[in-house]
């Protein structure tokens, strides 16, 4: 079977999703398992002094006995803090040390900060978390992380929550080729072909939250991701033909067509 | 009473001892548990950092708030 590890743990899916910006629980919920996906991210947020105390949390609705939870640094813009949350994280969830670092640089553009995010992502490292890395599509800084240790590089295809798909598949590329641990687009993706199109170019996996959770229809979007990032997969796996400008060799028989006066 | 900042607030909370007399020892000590009930918190998955350091949750039942302590209190929420 074509599995994605993460971790040391086979996943069979490479959709992973993003919680957020859901009209409710039981919209999330649906969402996230028409998606399929089995590795879910989630924030870390001060608890809501005023909230009552019997509502339902997150981890209620989407329990880490049934999905691998990725706590995120979303929201950081500093080091300090981005550890902080994580430690925080670890201890929420029973020692759990697969997160997704983000360290972010502009709260305009949300892009990376990637001197931060390496400065960050070796103290956690050194602290024995699995980071999966939040980055821009900078060959070169991908491969310092994953130097550092990252566990996965997650390449941004366009900025947080723009869903403007792939802008730079040839930097992606460059880090696929190069990275020996799993490449997952994070960030970016507006619509099912951006997703299949990040799997044709041989990513590991996508992560995407806006582009289900802001579609008309959250739960048919997810459902096209799911396809389409199989789809996408199983293309990479096969092998497209090569691109030409035009074919001397259509698709059906050249000879026996009626009418032909040569009798070829 | 202690005065805490709790998520950034200014927070005051009942010490446990209050009524009887600990006025000539040192003020009396909150733990992290009582302070969790007292929000309205208690059995939520939640995770506490004392003054910048994680309180593991087998110690919060030691008395170990005193006033002027600053408290993150999180929970996990929905996020991309």
């Amino acid at each position: 079977m074509d599995k994605l590890v993460i971790a040391g743990k086979a996943y069979s899916s490479r959709l992973l999703v993003g919680t957020g910006k859901y009209k409710d629980f039981d919209e999330t919920r649906t969402a996230v398992d028409a998606s399929g996906a089995e590795i879910i991210t989630v924030a870390i947020r001060r608890t809501n002094l005023g909230q009552n105390p019997e509502e339902p949390s997150l981890l209620d609705v989407l329990p880490p006995s049934q999905y691998t939870l990725l706590p995120n640094t979303a929201g950081c813009y500093t080091v300090e803090d981005a550890v902080r949350t994580l430690r925080l994280a670890r201890e929420l969830l029973d020692g759990h040390t697969l997160v997704k670092l983000e360290v972010l640089g502009d709260p305009k553009t949300l892009y990376p900060n990637i001197v931060e995010t390496l400065k960050a992502a070796e103290i956690l490292i050194k602290e024995g978390f699995q980071v999966m890395v939040y980055t821009s599509d900078d060959p070169i800084a991908a491969r310092q992380l994953e130097e550092i240790g990252c566990i996965a590089i997650m390449p941004l295809a366009s900025l947080i929550g723009s869903g403007m798909g792939i802008l730079n598949p040839w930097n992606l590329q460059i880090i696929i080729e190069n990275a020996k641990v799993p490449v997952i687009v994070d960030a970016g993706v507006g619509t099912a072909s951006d997703a299949a199109i990040a799997m044709e170019l041989g990513c590991d996996g996508v992560l995407m939250n806006t582009a289900i959770a802001a579609a008309q229809n959250p739960v048919l979007m997810a459902s096209a991701m799911k396809k389409a990032v199989e789809a996408g997969r199983e293309a990479y796996l096969a092998g497209r033909m090569p691109k030409k400008l035009y074919s001397a060799s259509p698709s059906s028989p050249v000879e026996g067509v009626i009418g032909n006066m040569s009798g070829k | 009473m202690i005065q805490l900042i709790v998520n950034g607030q200014p927070r005051l909370v009942p010490s446990p001892d209050s009524g009887t007399d600990s006025r000539t020892t040192n003020e009396a000590r909150l733990n992290i548990r009582q302070l969790l009930e007292h929000m309205g918190l208690q059995g939520k998955r939640i995770a506490v950092e004392r003054n910048g350091e994680i309180v593991p949750r087998s110690q919060f039942d030691q008395p170990m708030l005193a006033s002027g302590d600053k408290l993150e209190i999180v929970v996990a929420v929905g996020g991309g």
